[in-house]
């Protein structure tokens, strides 16, 4: 796509009418900053005294703090994830059928839950069955378990993604099965499906927020409490609210550009799992327009 | 899973909430997100911006930190909705988002002869939409979009933050009362995936139906 908006260039009466739409949408846009702007003034949420504790370095560190505890869990589940997750894959493409049908089952039911379910479940459930763990752990194992599932399905479709010839080259080079695996199928599945990880990898942060309701001190919580003790939660929250999209938007940008180069540099397009969740949807749905868009060209 | 029976009206009650939940928030956020991807992709500049900026900055914003802003700073703000109404705001922004980004990927998908021959024959920017881009779009990303759909049933869960009864705290109110969880959280599981399953097959239906042979 060459112009920025759909279609071709505008003639001189479609653009003087776009000019009028644009200066008085324009206009909408910046009344509509205005009042939102009045009313926060007019209830005196933008009075210095709701911002300054945001200056001083306990309240900063306060929320630092809440951000490491966010990314320590979400990476410490990510990497349980992917390991469950190729556990998962390689289980569900085994030879011996049971293997299948049981990892399957595991698969389609993890990921058919709410995540906010298994954290509840961990969280509420698992100490009276004499699991004592750190919250920290119930956010982990729901975490673990349901990302697992997510991208065993991603790993699977990976696996599956590449051409037959590769695995069939291995065998008769004598290679055995797990040889094959090793050798010559992971190390090319793993680099195609290393957007959807990434983009995976923003859903299970976004998600990690879910501890906040099972008392989980992390950034959410953290975010909480500072607003109840300063009484501006509507600042914290804002704050909050920054700093998971500084974190996200830098991920997705960088999953995004993967992806780009991805499809130029191996001709193909992200991995697509249907139904994984609305970041995975998206990206499959990304992914197909621009196959279409390619076959098209 | 005797418990399950037992305390059956009370799963009943929050698979209706969930439901509920789940189907008021996909309508609204079906017509906003169209309303986004076609502002995404209009000639005015100021509203691809304001779109783009809406999109990305919901959709990175996780779930329950718009939630808990809608019901513990928005009051502060003079806006006090019931737990019921805020969950459904903000599943409803949140899916919007997700609505839009997928929308659009369907607008691109349309070939660009499509949009150039309504241009010849002298539509306007919002007839070219309406009319000739949009029907085709939307057909494509039937199957998408039941994946949201499906997504958004499951996101109807963290609802139970603020305190909403649906199918979690359903699951979460009987495995505290009976000091059962195993089976409470199965029993709510069952009925998640009786509402997810389904959903799936009637988007494959509807893709079928919908599809133009070509």
């Amino acid at each position: 796509m060459t112009a920025p908006f759909l279609g071709d260039a505008l003639g001189p009466r479609g653009r003087r009418q776009t000019r009028i739409i644009t200066a008085i949408s324009a206009a909408v846009i910046v009344g509509f900053i205005v009042v939102a702007l009045t009313r926060l003034a007019d209830k005196g949420q933008l009075d210095a005294a709701k911002w300054e504790p945001f200056t001083q370095w306990p309240v900063q560190k306060f929320f630092l703090l809440g951000l490491k505890v966010t990314v320590e869990v979400s990476l410490v589940s990510m990497v349980g994830a992917m390991v469950l997750g190729t556990i998962l894959a390689l289980a569900r493409l085994s030879q011996t059928a049971v293997v299948r049908w049981v990892t399957t089952l595991f698969v389609e039911f993890f990921r058919g839950l709410p995540l906010v379910l298994l954290i509840f479940f961990c969280a509420l459930g698992l100490p009276s069955y004499g699991l004592d763990l750190s919250v920290f752990w119930y956010v982990a194992i729901g975490l673990i378990v349901y990302n697992g599932a997510v991208l065993g399905e991603i790993f699977r479709a990976g696996i599956l993604s590449l051409d037959r010839g590769q695995s069939e080259a291995a065998y008769s080079l004598g290679m055995g099965y797990w040889q094959a695996m090793l050798l010559v199928i992971i190390p090319q599945a793993a680099r195609r499906m290393i957007p959807a990880i990434v983009s995976q990898l923003v859903t299970l942060l976004k998600d990690s927020s879910l501890g906040a309701a099972v008392a989980f001190e992390e950034l959410l919580r953290r975010g909480r409490i500072n607003g109840e003790f300063f009484g501006n939660m509507l600042q914290s929250l804002f704050v909050v609210a920054v700093l998971y999209i500084v974190v996200n938007f830098a991920l997705s940008m960088l999953a995004r550009r993967l992806e780009v180069r991805q499809r130029r540099r191996y001709k193909a397009g992200a991995i697509v799992v249907p139904g994984a969740g609305m970041d995975l949807a998206l990206m499959g749905a990304q992914g197909e327009s621009a196959e279409i868009a390619d076959s098209t060209t | 899973m005797n418990v399950v029976f037992d305390n059956l009206d009370v799963f009943l009650q929050g698979m209706r909430r969930t439901v509920e939940l789940s189907v008021l928030s996909f309508i609204f956020a079906f017509v906003l997100g169209v309303i986004v991807a076609g502002l995404r992709v209009s000639p005015v500049p100021p509203l691809r911006w304001a779109s783009a900026t809406y999109v990305e900055v919901v959709r990175n914003t996780p779930l329950l930190v718009l939630m808990f802003m809608v019901v513990f700073a928005f009051p502060s703000i003079g806006f006090t909705w019931s737990f019921f109404l805020s969950a459904v705001v903000v599943l409803t922004a949140y899916t919007s988002t997700f609505v839009g980004e997928t929308v659009r990927s369907g607008i691109n998908s349309v070939s660009k002869g499509q949009v150039e021959a309504a241009r010849a024959l002298g539509l306007t920017f919002p007839q070219v939409l309406r009319l000739v881009v949009m029907p085709q779009a939307l057909r494509t990303v039937v199957g998408p979009l039941g994946g949201i759909f499906i997504a958004l049933l499951k996101n109807s869960g963290v609802a139970v933050a603020i305190s909403v009864s649906e199918l979690t705290s359903a699951a979460t109110q009987v495995g505290t009362d009976t000091a059962q969880f195993i089976p409470a959280f199965l029993g709510a599981a069952a009925a998640y995936l009786m509402l997810t399953i389904p959903s799936g097959f009637a988007t494959g239906w509807l893709e079928r139906k919908v599809a133009i042979k070509r």
